[in-house]
């Protein structure tokens, strides 16, 4: 993960570096790492390598020993496969649609939080009321404030003399209410991750771009956007890897079935898999769904890093510095 | 959505180590009235006073964030065609009782209540234990291929659990856990967040010259782990417990897969409640209610410390 990387300065790995010579107590750090290694090979490398080998056989669930080598036939068929394409494509538009209103206004919420407020700790803890909301209860409780005729959501349209919304049944509505609850979950916690952020960034830039003149949203733009910026970015890689594997709220948002609505609407790659697996019993298809996924969610991550390195570096960084020094 | 509640509470990448200390209450608390403080705080003009605009603002985006919850206890207490009416209602009502006695009938929610405490007070014990031993012998022990095998770690971060359900579940099932909590339990007892967290803690937090202090008077790697290292870091033991068991408290992916509805977690006792056949959603709202509320109550009273959690977890990270 590159943006760790970055972030971690290279001064105190050398200084850790230095001083981890002068210890001793060699090799009872293998000891001492071992436990967690036992745990996570067993339970996290090893299933992720067994689903490579289970993608490549034709397996089912209760003929699990006797699966078929098929080479990369599940592969041929998922991207061969219209709902592959689909599933695909919703999981883009919903990431879209719950990521970026998400970090904005997260964005927008820190600046609020970093101001002097009285009951400010109230504040915070009231806008992660939501973090605490397990998926599946704020999913059961919007399904029912989007619910087309019991639900706040369309009497609230109708009263302000709109066209009341199929939530259920009609594609962007129902990607739009799906990315509802994750925004609604997420957005208190991005902002206070923003707002640690903010905290941190060093008071004496402030006071440099207020000298020569800049106002608050010339400070905002060129002193706090920058210093942000690692925030941001892995704020980013974060959610896109979350939006990437989004299942628990579109499955719970049609009942607890996994074609993500009657005409798939809404279905992600994350419900496909699961569909794949465990209605279908296509246990290798949904292997090589589940590989295919962690293509994509590296192949995001690699794009938005990228993305962040092409826009943030020249000519912003350069010029807010030029103008806070 | 593993990732979204496992490494999302790493959050993220500031300048290390640095800032944790002045983030959030701390430096105000204690600092405030001090001359020093008040002074540091004007010359710096950032931390302004807020205007009522920002109230009304901060107070819009608290009512959103809170009011869903506060609609739910109302969604409880009201009949389909209550809700349906022109003017839906506004304030709750004794019927709530009755729906959420008819909640208990369709899904065993104390079950999944006790299940859920079970699963997360394991979850934490083990990820702080283990990820606190490994975080320090990574941080301060030297030993061949710590820094290889800290980036396999680190790497694998970005790695989703959906990954490896599949051999997951018949790994279980050979195992014969299929359906015992202990399946639950058992992948996410470590996770990559915790050592690397806890390694960048004791990196920071316990000085070389205390462990070698410890060395001198004769301990041995544990002792001073336990007696030294331990004492020192237990902030971030604290921060990194409080995470681990929200996170494992809603884990939803992998206990609906692993678990019956006989035997679930709260969060699958919710599933089976709401793709149940409930004959009014009155009743779906009571059961949901009764198995949030419990991690509300205790979010509310820690809600400072994990606030504050979250925040150093960000910019430690």
């Amino acid at each position: 993960m590159s943006a760790t990387d970055a972030a971690v300065p290279t001064t105190s790995v050398t200084r850790a570096r230095k001083r981890r010579r002068r210890l001793p107590g060699s090799r009872i750090g293998y000891v001492y790492v071992l436990p967690f290694f036992v745990v996570f090979i067993a339970f996290s490398l090893y299933p992720w390598l067994d689903t490579a080998w289970v993608s490549l056989h034709s397996v089912r669930l209760t003929t699990y020993d006797e699966s078929v080598w098929v080479g990369l036939d599940n592969y041929r068929n998922l991207f061969t496969n219209p709902y592959f394409w689909n599933a695909f494509r919703n999981t883009v538009t919903i990431g879209i649609i719950s990521t970026v209103p998400q970090l904005l206004t997260a964005l927008g919420i820190a600046h609020l939080l970093n101001y002097q407020l009285r009951g400010r700790t109230f504040f915070r803890v009231s806008m992660l009321m939501p973090y605490a909301t397990s998926l599946a209860a704020a999913t059961v409780i919007f399904l029912e404030l989007f619910d087309p005729g019991l639900g706040l959501v369309n009497w609230f349209l109708e009263t302000v003399h709109l066209p009341a919304v199929d939530w259920q049944n009609s594609k962007w509505p129902a990607q739009v209410a799906v990315s509802t609850i994750v925004i609604w979950r997420w957005t208190g916690y991005n902002a206070l991750i923003y707002l640690a952020g903010m905290q941190a960034i060093d008071e004496d830039l402030y006071e440099a771009a207020a000298i020569d003149g800049a106002n608050r949203w010339k400070q905002f733009i060129h002193v706090t956007l920058p210093g942000l910026r690692p925030v941001i970015i892995f704020t980013i890689v974060v959610s896109t890897i979350g939006a990437s594997q989004l299942f628990g709220e579109p499955l719970l948002y049609h009942n607890g079935t996994p074609d993500g609505g009657t005409e798939n609407q809404y279905q992600t790659l994350g419900l496909l898999m699961y569909q794949q697996g465990w209605a279908y019993d296509r246990l290798g298809l949904a292997s090589a769904t589940a590989w295919t996924m962690f293509v994509i969610i590296v192949l995001a991550v690699v794009v938005n890093l990228a993305i962040a390195r092409w826009t943030g570096r020249p000519s912003q960084t350069a010029r807010a510095e030029g103008e806070t020094r | 959505m593993s990732t979204y509640d496992s490494t999302g509470e790493s959050a993220a990448a500031g300048p290390k180590g640095t800032a944790a200390d002045t983030t959030d209450g701390a430096i105000p608390q204690d600092a405030r009235g001090t001359r020093r403080a008040r002074l540091a705080r004007s010359k710096a003009g950032r931390q302004r006073k807020g205007t009522w605009v920002t109230y009304l603002l901060i107070g819009i985006v608290t009512l959103v964030s809170v009011f869903p919850l506060y609609y739910t206890i109302v969604m409880a207490s009201h009949t389909n065609a209550e809700m349906a009416a022109a003017t839906p209602p506004i304030l709750p009502n004794a019927s709530i009782v009755d729906n959420l006695r008819e909640a208990f009938k369709l899904a065993p929610l104390n079950k999944g209540l006790v299940n859920s405490f079970i699963v997360a007070s394991a979850v934490t014990a083990g990820t702080v234990a283990l990820c606190t031993l490994a975080g320090f012998a990574f941080a301060k022990l030297r030993f061949r291929f710590a820094a290889v095998l800290l980036a396999v770690v680190v790497g694998t971060m970005m790695v989703p659990m959906q990954m490896g359900i599949i051999p997951l579940y018949m790994l279980m099932a050979r195992l014969g856990l299929a359906n015992h909590l202990a399946a639950v339990i058992l992948p996410t007892l470590v996770t990559a967040f915790g050592v690397f967290f806890m390694r960048q803690y004791v990196s920071s937090a316990v000085p070389d010259e205390l462990i070698e202090a410890g060395y001198m008077d004769g301990a041995g790697p544990l002792r001073v782990f336990i007696s030294i290292v331990v004492p020192a870091v237990r902030p971030a033991m604290a921060v990194l417990g409080m995470l681990t068991f929200l996170t494992s408290w809603n884990d939803f992916f992998w206990p609906i897969i692993a678990l019956s509805s006989q035997n679930p977690t709260i969060q699958v006792a919710f599933q089976s409640l709401a793709t149940g056949y409930a004959p009014q959603q009155s009743i779906i709202m009571a059961g949901t209610l009764y198995g949030t509320v419990p991690v509300l109550i205790v979010f509310a009273l820690l809600g400072r410390q994990i606030v504050g959690g979250i925040m150093q977890g960000a910019i430690k990270g």
